[in-house]
């Protein structure tokens, strides 16, 4: 295999997931909101096929999410997975954890500047776990916080029980509402969780970060400045990392890969020494499939909010790396087919590498848990995208045409990401990559995402970049 | 047959985007009056 320029590495220290399991706010995705306040029974049908905290652990995708199990080992258990929890399954894993609701609304009080989360003190006392818990909070009587909710506070609840109360944070703008600020702070808050968790498994101080890019996906600003954003900066803050500055990267799904090349880049021209990439979870699309999933008596799939930080630094031997000089982008001109997506973001940095399709070990895609997609209609979402590369290969004489259920098989994976938009979108993968190159079972990784540019109105484009990961070898 | 039909073309993501049916059918003579690409994830 020949190299046509020279190889320009970026290390990847470490990554950390999490999933933070909110039942009790599936209400407030996008898609129940909506339908509830067509038909407010629904509440009740929905909440009935709502997981538990110990249903979501078991659950055998989110335990690959977490570093438990595997990709490949996913695919030979038992379908359907939600009726085949696995035994003993534990909330903490190899490179990520499960976060019970009761922790996260502890979370999103600390992490509140603005006095917008109000907890039942009752309730709250009787789970204090550690003492000086309650210094930062909003703790209130049960009757303070029905008031709040009646005067148009957004109820948090724990099953069929009122526990809190979250507040707009203006009366007038329509980017300040509950519901809006809500999703800021649970992606802030789930994005911060995940840093602090990685810094802590690589024993980094958080004053050891330069600099914060979130890929999170929620608009954060007034009416004056929608989405003016730089939510990184409040997460360095929250986590602590003190010398830490910041911004955000936004480009739909494609966010997470987007942020790596920036962050890499920003390591490669010596402008940082050590950044993170982190992204919280999109509470719009909790339920996003409820209906179908009702229809066809499936427990709530999507009840989680997904999270992950990555901390990127000088490359070192003998350890995981960004190919920095492999990075593609999908051009203006290139058009949105799915082939030529796989041209411009897999065929062609791998030609200019002197490397064919067949000789990367693994694709990261988006890799959206088919048990939820299917149902619903919207199909296996990382086999479409595998069968693609699959056809591109023997188009290209790379493989026989029988040969292309072997390459989906081999150098794919099956899905395992809840539907939160960019966090399934390759990035779910690194945590596995990172661990397969250190045991040499796979010698580099494409990672390809993609974004729907078009559902914003602006242009009718898709987008999309890639990257290859490997082992630095020098 | 289909020639002067009205259509609402609904292209996905990862299959067929809405410009793409819009110009075939347009170029088969269908009138197009709303196109649109979804995203289903």
């Amino acid at each position: 295999m020949s190299e046509t320029s020279k190889a320009v590495r970026v290390g990847i220290e470490g990554v950390f997931y999490s999933l933070t399991h909110v039942p009790d706010l599936v209400r407030y995705g996008s898609k129940p909101s909506r339908e509830i306040r067509a038909n407010p029974s629904l509440v009740e049908e929905l909440s009935r096929k709502l997981r538990s905290f110990a249903d979501a652990t078991a659950y055998a995708p989110h335990q690959v999410f977490i570093g438990n199990m595997t990709p490949d080992e996913l695919s030979r258990l038992p379908k359907p997975w939600y009726d085949n929890l696995l035994e003993r399954a534990l909330p903490k894993g190899a490179f990520g954890d499960v976060v019970e609701q009761e922790s996260f609304y502890g979370l999103l009080s600390q992490a509140d500047q603005f006095n917008l989360v109000s907890l039942c003190e009752p309730w709250f006392w009787d789970r204090m776990t550690k003492p000086g818990e309650a210094a930062r909070l909003r703790l209130k009587s049960f009757a303070e916080v029905e008031s709040l909710v009646r005067k148009g506070a957004l109820p948090l609840y724990s099953g069929d029980k009122l526990v809190g109360a979250f507040e707009p944070g203006h009366t007038e703008d329509a980017n300040l509402t509950a519901e809006v600020l809500l999703e800021n702070l649970a992606a802030k808050v789930t994005a911060a969780h995940s840093l602090r968790a990685l810094l802590d498994s690589l024993r980094l101080n958080p004053g050891e970060v330069d600099y914060v890019i979130s890929c999170s996906e929620e608009a954060v600003g007034d009416r004056y400045n929608r989405g003016g954003g730089n939510l990184a900066k409040a997460i360095a803050e929250d986590v602590g990392c003190e010398n830490a500055s910041g911004s955000d990267t936004k480009a739909f799904c494609a966010g997470p890969l987007y942020a790596m090349i920036h962050g890499a880049s920003l390591i490669q021209s010596g402008v940082c020494n050590r950044v993170a990439i982190v992204a919280g979870g999109s509470l719009a699309k909790l339920g996003m499939k409820f209906e179908s999933h009702l229809k066809k008596g499936i427990p709530i799939l999507e009840d989680v909010l997904g999270g992950f930080a990555v901390i990127l630094g000088p490359a070192k031997a003998g350890e995981a790396c960004l190919r920095l000089d492999s990075t593609a982008f999908h051009p203006v001109r290139a058009g949105g087919s799915p082939q030529a997506m796989a041209e411009f973001l897999a065929e062609k940095p791998l030609a200019k590498r002197g490397m064919k399709l067949i000789d990367v070990d693994r694709y990261a895609v988006e890799l959206h848990n088919p048990e939820i997609t299917v149902p619903s209609g919207s199909g296996d979402v990382p086999r479409t995208n595998y069968l693609t590369l699959a056809a591109l290969a023997f188009m290209r004489g790379q493989i026989k045409k029988d040969q292309m259920e072997d390459f989906v098989r081999g150098r794919g994976m099956v899905g395992y990401a809840p539907t939160q938009g960019h966090i399934p979108s390759a990035i779910v993968y690194l945590g596995h990559a990172l661990d397969a190159l250190r045991n040499r079972e796979i010698k580099n990784a494409l990672f390809i995402s993609k974004g729907s540019l078009f559902l914003g109105r602006m242009t009718q484009l898709s987008d999309g970049c890639s990257f290859l990961v490997e082992r630095n070898e020098d | 047959m289909l020639k002067g039909k009205k259509v609402i073309a609904i292209g996905e993501r990862d299959g067929v985007p809405g410009p793409v049916i819009a110009e075939c059918l347009g170029g088969a003579g269908l009138e197009v009056i709303f196109q649109v690409t979804e995203c289903f994830v």
